[in-house]
């Protein structure tokens, strides 16, 4: 908004878009960039989420071990729930998000690239905080879960439950504005010609999980504001003393929480929807089925949160409406699990790393939803809750399901994000080992559930008959984390000595492969026009052989927009506004005041600055 | 700058529509949430409370102590017609945006602006004097519940404030030419969006007994 003639008279200055360095990095508004950001941070705070898993597996291989504390493994167990989905799986799917929807719908970025920047860092804010908790041994204990009144100062008086209310706080708002962002993107930047029903099958998948960010997260907020004047000002919201139910907190908690995993599921579920088709050589089937069904699933998932607590007691009425909207679910993810099947069948399979990740997923995701399907009836999930049957479900359709997928569209994509191919040899190792070392790893916990064996405890008794199959798990999950060492190396190895990736390796259907790769700053020299659905297959069609090799084109005369440091100095207010919280009233007076205050307006003027200064700076 | 930044940007967005004016909506669609959360909240706990004060009758303690009831409806009524009329202020704050009439502009921005300072200040009036009258935010249900839904519409109502006081220095500095209309119309989206969740708030919070 502030004049920018200076900016119009040298908009190429090279000082004003330097391209390598630190500095690049901190202030870049590339979307492409902040997908690199997003998905190296994920992966390592995922490697983290793993590592916390393979000690709780050291801890239960024996009965009656000692390896971990109770108070640790409650730490470690909390912090791995909690790492695995808003450090993890979510980010890795918004790595996706930012390279790719701009690139499948034709755009030359986001709607709001300096938001997009911000949504990083507060991401990157959220997630160190919460984990320098471990360094103060007061990583949250309570369960990613945080039912009150456990999570109360009277159980939880320590800063454990603090860094967990404001770390999720903090990731919250990154995900609030990452989905506005790109529900906009994806509805107003779309190339001539790419309507509603010819975007591909992830940009639709993603569109719908951008809805439920942008529905449930505000619910979790609030849930978490009730907790934290809770803890900080003695309000009444979940204190049975005071009428205050605690009731309220596990609704509003799975009101956010039931949605969260279709968040978690839908991008996975639109990575393997582009993946199919391209490696059996055929059109996705029954595409419009497949937006409708991905739609079906998110309303549905809005009227199913209380099958997480049917051992709560709400009463046969309730209870048995909650189960049969579970239910339900069954018929639109069936109706893509059989569209997946329709996809390939008849197909010409090619048989690449990316198509052993994406059968992986339907076969490992088909066990996980029908384990769903058990708990969804009442009497059954009433045996089933609290026990490791629970924990077998979950995996299956979160590491089955989400983390194949993942790896699917590493396998898939990275080729084009930096432009050079994945070992195919060393890809199918791992993909064997991490498929090997995950039924290993989670199988077993459907018969030790079965048989009784409760979840969220650090220890069993000898003479249960749980020994034999925990050793067993124990041992895959050691497996299973080799695997990803394995994959890092493949990452090292095809690096340094593997095949330059061209622009289109696997014949793709999109746009994204109609580009170099990896692709300029612009993406686009031309806005492409879309005529089909498939694009790219499409062209070739019309032309009647593969494309040649785009060029690189020059870019000069295209206007990109300006890097910016204030994302990063919002997103660090942010950061500082919430450690306030942190930090205990450093003056006894007033004794009743249990922050920060001063850090805390410095961090909320550091964020009011980030944010006027960002809105009256020049974009371009 | 000389042009609308989005248009300059990127070619013309698919639908038309702004994208700024489009992230606006969907933040309000989000927004929506927020506040169905925090409204649905203040209903299930409504006359859960153990002790009182409560807001509609009186109470006395099992120590004697009397208290009256909190709501005093005919000064809420009044800063509620104060804040609904402010959107009107507004929208015609925005049609002198639109035409250039900058007199139009600054005299009915200046007027919203005042509005929804009055209605902050009524609401920081009530909180003392519902203070004073032994409605402590630690109280009891009615006062967690209710200090928290309206607090946090006060604080989005002051954002507002913020949010307009900054475009009507702009204006008053001759930055709000007609072609920047949007500049104050995403404002004033965002400030209908606050009063009709005060238009929820008034009747299940004040009116509903």
């Amino acid at each position: 908004m502030a004049t920018s003639a200076v900016e119009h008279a040298a908009p190429h200055a090279p000082a004003a878009h330097p391209k390598t360095g630190l500095w690049s990095w901190l202030t870049t508004v590339d979307h492409k960039r902040i997908g690199i950001m997003y998905g190296v941070s994920a992966f390592v705070l995922f490697m983290l989420g793993g590592f916390e898993a393979l000690l709780l597996r050291i801890q239960l291989g024996s009965a009656d071990n000692t390896f971990l504390s109770p108070d640790v493994y409650n730490q470690l167990f909390t912090m791995h729930g909690t790492t695995m989905i808003f450090l993890g799986v979510m980010p890795l799917s918004a790595m996706f998000f930012n390279f790719m929807i701009p690139l499948q719908i034709g755009a030359r970025d986001v709607a709001f690239p300096r938001l997009n920047a911000f949504s990083y860092w507060v991401f990157l804010v959220g997630a160190i905080l919460l984990n320098v908790s471990f360094v103060f041994n007061a990583a949250p204990n309570a369960g990613w879960f945080g039912y009150a009144n456990l999570t109360e100062t009277q159980y939880s008086p320590g800063l454990n439950t603090d860094f967990w209310v404001i770390g999720l706080q903090i990731l919250g708002v990154a995900s609030l504005a990452a989905a506005v962002n790109f529900f906009v993107t994806i509805i107003n930047m779309r190339a001539p010609g790419m309507r509603m029903l010819r975007m591909p099958m992830f940009v639709w998948m993603s569109f719908i999980t951008q809805i439920l960010l942008l529905l449930a997260f505000p619910v979790i907020t609030v849930a978490l504001v009730f907790l934290m004047v809770d803890r900080y000002f003695g309000a009444n919201f979940f204190q049975p003393a005071a009428n205050g139910d605690p009731m309220l907190w596990q609704h509003l908690f799975w009101i956010f929480g039931h949605p969260e995993v279709y968040i978690l599921i839908l991008p996975p579920f639109g990575i393997v929807s582009e993946i199919l088709p391209v490696f059996s050589r055929k059109p996705l089937f029954g595409y419009a089925a497949m937006v409708f069904s991905g739609a079906f699933i998110a309303v549905l998932g809005f009227g199913v949160w209380s099958h997480h607590m049917f051992a709560t007691g709400m009463g046969p009425i309730a209870d048995a409406s909650f189960g049969l909207l579970t239910m339900l679910i069954a018929i639109p993810t069936g109706v893509k699990i059989f569209n997946w099947i329709g996809t390939i069948w008849g197909g010409s399979l090619q048989m690449k790393t990316p198509m052993y990740f994406a059968l992986g997923f339907i076969a490992m995701f088909i066990i996980g939803g029908l384990s769903g399907i058990m708990h969804a009836a009442v009497p059954a999930d009433l045996q089933q809750t609290d026990t490791y049957f629970i924990v077998a479900h979950f995996h299956y359709v979160l590491f089955g399901g989400s983390v194949f997928a993942l790896m699917a569209g590493a396998y898939y994509w990275m080729p084009k994000m930096f432009g050079f191919m994945l070992s195919e040899s060393i890809g199918k190792v791992q993909f064997w080992l991490m498929f090997i070392g995950f039924n290993l790893t989670f199988f077993p916990m459907h018969f030790l559930g079965l048989n009784g064996m409760p979840r969220r405890v650090y220890t069993y008794p000898e003479g249960l008959g749980f020994e034999f199959w925990n050793l067993i798990e124990t041992a895959g999950s050691m497996l299973l984390g080799f695997s990803f060492l394995v994959f890092i190396w493949n990452i090292w190895k095809s690096k340094r000595s593997g095949e330059v990736a061209p622009a289109d390796p696997w014949d793709g259907a999109t746009l994204e492969w109609s580009i170099p790769s990896p692709p300029q700053e612009f993406n686009f020299g031309e806005i492409p026009t879309v005529d089909a659905r498939d694009p790219l297959w499409e062209r070739k069609r019309v032309e009647g052989r593969p494309l040649p090799e785009p060029p690189q084109v020059s870019g000069d005369d295209i206007h990109l927009p300006n890097p910016s440091v204030k994302p990063l100095i919002a997103a660090i207010g942010i950061g500082v506004f919430f450690t306030g919280f942190l930090l205990g009233n450093p003056w006894p007076i007033p004794a009743s005041l249990t922050i920060n205050l001063p850090v805390v307006l410095i961090g909320f003027a550091l964020t009011a600055y980030g944010i006027f200064s960002w809105a009256f700076e020049p974009a371009e | 700058m000389s042009h609308d930044t989005a248009h300059a940007l990127h070619p013309p967005t698919t639908t038309g529509l702004d994208n700024r004016k489009l992230a606006i909506w969907t933040f309000i669609g989000s927004e929506v949430m927020f506040f169905a959360a925090l409204i649905g909240t203040y209903l299930v706990y409504k006359g859960k409370s153990i002790v009182g004060p409560f807001p509609h009758e009186e109470w006395t303690s099992p120590a004697g102590e009397h208290f009256e009831h909190i709501f005093e409806i005919p000064l809420v009524t009044f800063g509620t017609a104060v804040l609904l009329f402010s959107s009107f202020f507004v929208v015609l704050a925005l049609a002198g945006a639109q035409r250039g009439n900058r007199k139009m502009l600054i005299g009915w921005l200046s007027a919203t602006v005042v509005a929804g300072l009055f209605f902050v200040g009524m609401q920081v009036y009530e909180f003392s004097h519902f203070m004073h009258k032994g409605l402590g935010y630690t109280t009891n249900l009615f006062g967690s519940t209710f200090y928290t839904l309206t607090g946090f519409h006060g604080a989005h109502v002051t954002i507002g404030l913020l949010w307009l006081g900054t475009v009507l220095i702009l204006a008053i500095r001759g930055k709000i030419p007609p072609e920047k209309a949007l500049n104050l119309e995403l404002a004033a989206l965002y400030w209908h969006f606050v009063d009709v969740v005060w238009i929820v708030i008034f009747p299940v919070v004040y009116l509903m007994k």
